[in-house]
């Protein structure tokens, strides 16, 4: 037991995992981030006042809608990837292919989502 | 502590390890949340969506379908929004996605976490976060 690695964070940083470690990091922050913001968000629902509607003010604010829904519907669409190879463990050989097909999914949903977002930031 | 084989069945091997059967959790939790999910989307364009909606006002609905949500769109009455069949719903997705989160977190942790008293906090600290998001989250959709 113990955490003696020896990896600097600067070497871990530069690791070069290609598109799966990608993914994985992606994964990581994506859930971080949604755990962190929708437990801020519940809180300040439920307290409410001025700091709970100042919260929810900067929630709703389109930057932030962008950084969450990247958060989301990464996290979604990734855990779809890894919920059916870790199911289906003979579609493991395709894992290259499936990240392929993901990241065609997430642009797609994605840039709907960012591009209707920012159409209604401008008023339209 | 015997040795478990790999080879061994789960039938024989029993699965009985907690953080195996979270891991599974995680797997079919994501599978329920997505039916959901899509229970909630499919919902959303049978009650007008399409007219009064964009694209991420519904997926917003989609992700958490608590009325709320839906208060700022151009949808003319929201009253059909608010039943308890969304309640429901919501509150399904609610339970669900507070058990993945928080163990998602535990996982996390668990990288940097390595001693087995940390491990036992974290967990102490998880069952304690559950329970209050869970009592905070159904409070806050069934008065909404």
């Amino acid at each position: 037991m113990g955490l003696n690695r020896n990896v600097s964070l600067k070497t871990a940083l530069r690791y070069k995992g290609q598109g799966p470690y990608l993914t994985y990091i992606l994964h990581r922050i994506g859930g971080l981030g949604m755990a962190i913001f929708i437990t801020i968000h519940l809180l300040a629902s439920f307290l409410g006042g001025r700091g709970g509607a100042f919260v929810n003010h900067i929630y709703e604010s389109w930057i932030f809608q962008i950084f969450i829904f990247f958060c989301i519907l990464f996290h979604a669409i990734n855990g779809l990837r890894i919920t059916i190879l870790d199911l289906w463990p003979k579609l493991i050989i395709y894992h290259r292919q499936a990240i392929t097909i993901e990241w065609v999914a997430f642009i797609v949903i994605y840039g709907f989502s960012v591009f209707s977002i920012i159409r209604s930031a401008l008023g339209g | 502590m015997t040795t478990k084989s790999r080879n061994l069945s789960i039938a024989k091997r029993g699965l009985m390890s907690f953080e195996t059967i979270m891991w599974l959790f995680t797997r079919l939790s994501a599978l329920a949340m997505y039916t959901l999910v899509i229970f909630g989307l499919v919902g959303a364009l049978i009650m007008g969506a399409v007219n009064n909606m964009n694209f991420a006002e519904v997926m917003r609905w989609g992700f958490m379908p608590n009325v709320t949500h839906v208060q700022n769109t151009n949808l003319p009455d929201i009253d059909p929004w608010a039943t308890p069949l969304w309640k429901l719903t919501a509150s399904a997705l609610l339970i669900i996605a507070v058990g993945h989160g928080v163990h998602g977190l535990v996982v996390i942790a668990d990288d940097y976490i390595a001693t087995a008293k940390g491990r036992q906090i974290v967990r102490i600290c998880s069952g304690v976060m559950i329970l209050s998001m869970i009592g905070i989250g159904l409070y806050l959709i069934w008065t909404s």
